[in-house]
């Protein structure tokens, strides 16, 4: 290296031939890159809609079968579907931090420990051939041990028989908490009933497994060994999304045949 | 610097690598070697950028101001990782998302860093590639024995594939959890250099403190009691 490298003027050259090299490269890549980007993560979202609604299977073609999936905004706090946000630009994970989309949660009322919920959230609704709502597909997040896990819901359309759950996101611990992955504990949800004779959420995680002869076996689902609070957590979620917060009201109106 | 092209490539496989020998680059041996698949990606990536980051420092070496080179480094490294960070995610959706912020984290692998400042600020575009490539390659070596140990006794399978059935699904194989966390790449790393060190015996460092003998230190007991 020669002194003459060391002026303030060559510095200068050098530091912005180089930053306007490296930010043709970096912007030009991102630019090209992004259609495909895009398109990958709507087709990840697809995949998880699918697999909790049970209709993934190997070989099937996302998009094709999701084409058959319609997608709706409900207002959390009436149950009903709404128009007040674009349903093709509703990001519901920007809604959750938004202020004006979203409020804090009283600690009281926070079960799921998500601090802020959301206005509006974006459901997923199967309908058979003849048109009648088959099951529909409801976002779920809570905190579990490490992590807040996020997930789907399917609920059949009697709004209380459980269709299928899978999470797409969570760091619980691997072999223990990350166990909520395991298709045969997936397995167990289908045919479970989401609420009691009065209608309160009575989703129950146990701790082992669930003895035949226990009372109200529908409700319960076996625990994860060694990922108490990790299953602390999903029955918590389960309290909270299908609560008065929650998807709660929705689900009754489901029930009682208003949703059409 | 005399060394062959060969060499360049080749020391640092086993002679000097970039773990075992100087201990760079062990955060994300860590973080991305649970299961093989995202252990290969990184071990791709990584040797891409080392290489190309020191090609194309080597390039305008003689025009780096010595006040700004390590900031010309880390914006040429920095590129680059953006760039694979992007084809990733493009064209590997699901493994990016298993790598998340690790790939990003390549901008701070000290191997990258270390080879850009001691090797290709000195040498020819050329040699400084192949130096890019060995190293990367050093990298590699640890991270798949390290990714074979660690998804096989963790998960039982090997790129995905089950080969030992778990007993959760009816086979015997009780799955080692500790190998999936990222602790397990210690004793794994470990192990690695235990074993290099054994057949290299060059390798081993000096200690740092010599231990006092028996007789010495019966002694000093003496002498210390008067």
């Amino acid at each position: 290296m020669s002194d003459s490298n060391n002026t303030i003027s060559k510095t200068i050259i050098v530091a912005t031939a180089l930053s306007i090299f490296c930010s043709v490269i970096v912007s030009g890549a991102a630019t090209y890159l992004k259609p495909i980007q895009e398109k990958n993560k709507t087709l990840d979202r697809q995949k998880n809609v699918l697999a909790a609604a049970g209709l993934l299977e190997d070989g099937v073609d996302v998009a094709a079968a999701f084409a058959n999936i319609e997608q709706k905004i409900v207002d959390l706090e009436t149950g009903e579907f709404t128009t007040a946000v674009d349903l093709n630009t509703y990001d519901q994970r920007k809604a959750e931090k938004d202020p004006s989309l979203s409020r804090a949660l009283e600690r009281s009322e926070d079960a799921a420990s998500i601090k802020r919920l959301e206005k509006y959230a974006l459901i997923y609704i199967v309908r058979s051939g003849g048109g009648q709502i088959e099951k529909v597909i409801l976002p779920i997040r809570g905190y579990g041990l490490w992590s807040t896990l996020r997930g789907y819901l399917a609920v059949e359309n009697d709004g209380n028989t459980v269709a299928g759950l899978t999470y797409y996101e969570h760091l619980e611990t691997p072999g223990l908490g990350g166990e909520v992955d395991n298709p045969k504990w997936k397995n167990l949800w289908p045919g479970k009933k989401l609420f009691d004779g009065e209608g309160n959420p009575a989703i129950d995680v146990l701790k082992g497994k669930v003895d035949q002869n226990t009372p109200s076996p529908e409700h319960k689902i076996d625990g994860l060994a060694g990922a108490t609070l990790t299953a602390n957590g999903v029955e918590n979620m389960f309290t909270f999304w299908l609560g008065s917060n929650g998807f709660g009201p929705f689900l009754k109106r489901l029930k009682q045949g208003q949703v059409s | 610097m005399a060394d062959s092209s060969k060499e360049v490539l080749i020391n640092p496989l086993f002679k000097n690598n970039p773990i075992a020998l100087q201990i760079l680059g062990i955060c994300s041996a860590l973080a991305v070697t649970s299961n093989m698949n995202t252990t290969v990606v990184m071990c791709v990536a990584l040797t891409f950028v080392c290489a190309f980051s020191n090609l194309g420092v080597s390039l305008i070496r003689n025009h780096i101001p010595s006040s700004i080179r390590i900031i010309v480094q880390m914006t040429i490294i920095a590129s680059l990782v953006i760039l694979v960070d992007q084809v990733l995610r493009a064209y590997a959706y699901g493994l990016s998302k298993d790598l998340s912020v690790f790939v990003g984290l390549i901008i701070t692998n000290c191997i990258v860093m270390g080879r850009a400042e001691a090797f290709a600020m000195k040498n020819g575009p050329g040699l400084s590639f192949l130096d890019g490539v060995g190293n990367g390659l050093g990298y590699s070596i640890i991270l798949l024995v390290v990714g074979f140990f660690r998804e096989l006794l963790g998960a039982g399978a090997l790129f995905g594939y089950q080969l030992l059935v778990p007993y959760t699904e009816g086979g015997w194989y009780v799955p080692n959890g500790l190998m999936l966390l990222p602790p397990s790449a210690f004793f794994l790393i470990g192990f690695f250099i235990w074993i290099l060190r054994s057949v290299k015996t060059e390798q081993v460092e000096e200690e740092e403190f010599k231990s006092i003998h028996h007789e010495e230190a019966a002694n000093y007991d003496l002498q210390t009691a008067a």
